[in-house]
């Protein structure tokens, strides 16, 4: 097989490669020879996708479902506001396109799936996860075992970061352990951080996604020691770093098949077991306000959600709602309101077990269905 | 003593504290202290049976104490147990 070549533009694009010792041509041409996949093309996915790309991958998929939203540019810094409400695959392949014509793009404007994966997944070397939640991470990483892929992994949460190399052959054809053996299992639902618990400082996917990128170069250029059996932890509040080992957990099962992950999440669960409660539509909420009608609107969001965006209801945030019933009335109708509604339903469902009430409605969709329905001077988060 | 460190996610159930010294001899006694403290942290770090759950990870330095002694890994004073949660990114929507 004739080796893979480069015309005069790429020998002197990456010239600053070629020129370090340990890398020159050969780790170009390994770069240049690699397939990696890049799932999520967000905020670990815009600093993974642009030096992937720069360094002279020569094959990038990109698996994305989403467009690109006003609020993804706190982070996610390949896209800019006139691509909004773009396909962020194809957005994303405006901009890289024109930073490496060099370079074969595949995009996939699809969510990644237990149907698609395997089939998606087997025609790369590489596979980065960049997503942003539990179903999908045990989906990459349940289908890159099955397929022998190594998985470089990263994961945000407002100021922390992790990396690791998942499922990393050595030399000896020893595959390192992957997220199964870090995680089991996922949190249940309710305990993991809902939207009122969320966030992410915009640099982070920054610093994190690129020291994923980096992983990506060195497990497909053979250079140096990838992060195997090792997870990176990085605390950008105190500027603490810390690499502790990963071992393989003998308890795990082999991964067999991909399975629904949404169910073994607990998400499909969660939805069927909730009841249903007394709902009330923004529209009528707005009548009721028009016509001076005595009812009570509480909101139990947190004090920093309220400062955003309010209707103008008594704030009780969802976790001291039991503690303040005497607020609540009891003879009154009584409109309960979150971010969507799903905290608002909650709170609803602990008072009716708790004290029987009947007079509580849910709004339905919450205040982001106000501020699309009624009163757009509002902001959405 | 040695030092616990408490990751983001589980710091609202520690008032936002981030590292608590403990006087516990064992990974069990510092947690037992702990969530005898902030109760509320009680069933994100534990199952009913007292077993660390499966979405966290308890290490000793650079150990994940399943490769030490597990729950009964003893602690010194230049001891520091990282409490590691599984966390998938800060999307606003996924469950909500």
């Amino acid at each position: 097989m004739s080796k893979t070549s480069f015309s005069k533009e790429e020998l002197e694009r990456y010239s600053r490669h070629l020129i370090i010792p340990e890398f020159n041509i050969e780790g170009q041409r390994k770069l240049k020879e690699a397939k990696v996949l890049v799932v999520g093309s967000g905020g670990l996915g815009a600093p993974l996708l642009q030096y992937l790309t720069a360094a002279g991958v020569g094959t990038i998929g990109i698996v994305d479902f989403d467009t690109v939203d006003d609020s993804n540019l706190q982070r996610q810094v390949l896209f800019s506001m006139d691509q909004i409400g773009k396909p962020k695959v194809n957005a994303a392949l405006q901009r890289l396109q024109g930073l490496n014509p060099y370079i074969t793009f595949k995009a996939y404007n699809t969510q990644l799936t237990s149907e698609n994966a395997l089939e998606i997944i087997k025609e790369y070397d590489v596979v980065a996860d960049g997503t942003d939640n539990f179903p999908t991470r045990y989906l990459v990483n349940d289908a890159c075992v099955i397929l022998n892929k190594p998985n470089v992994y990263a994961s945000i949460f407002r100021f922390e970061g992790q990396v690791s190399v998942f499922n990393y052959a050595d030399k000896e054809g020893n595959r390192g352990p992957n997220y199964r053996d870090l995680f089991p299992s996922p949190p249940p639902p309710g305990l993991v951080p809902s939207c009122a618990e969320g966030g992410v400082l915009g640099v982070l996917p920054g610093i994190i996604g690129s020291l994923q990128a980096s992983e990506v170069i060195k497990v497909v250029t053979g250079m140096g020691e990838p992060l195997s059996g090792r997870l990176f932890l990085f605390d950008a509040l105190t500027f603490e770093t810390r690499t502790v080992k990963l071992m393989k957990d003998e308890e795990q099962l082999p991964v067999k098949e991909l399975i629904d992950y949404e169910f073994f999440c607990g998400i499909k669960d969660q939805k069927v077991e909730e009841r249903k409660v007394k709902e009330i539509t923004v529209q009528q909420l707005q009548k009721l306000r028009n016509s001076h009608s005595e009812f009570q609107l509480i909101d139990v969001r947190e004090p920093y959600e309220y400062e955003i965006a309010e209707l103008g209801g008594e704030l009780i945030p969802l976790g001291t709602v039991m503690d303040n019933i005497d607020r609540i009335s009891k003879e009154k109708k009584v409109i309960l309101h979150c971010r969507s509604g799903i905290r608002s339903a909650t709170a609803i469902r602990q008072l009716e077990d708790a004290y029987n009430l009947r007079n509580l409605y849910n709004l339905k969709g919450g205040i982001l269905a106000y501020a699309d329905k009624v009163d757009k001077t509002l902001a959405k988060y | 003593m040695a030092k616990l460190i408490i990751p983001t996610p589980l710091r609202k159930f520690t008032d936002n504290q981030g590292s608590f010294e403990t006087e516990g001899a064992t990974v069990q006694e510092a947690i037992e202290t702990l969530t005898e403290l902030f109760p509320d942290l009680k069933k994100h770090l534990l199952e009913a049976d007292g077993k660390i759950r499966s979405f966290v990870r308890i290490y000793v330095g650079d150990d994940d104490i399943k490769a030490l002694d597990h729950e009964k890994t003893s602690l010194n004073n230049d001891s520091v147990v990282s409490i590691i949660p599984a966390i998938a990114g800060g999307s606003a929507g996924e469950y909500e």
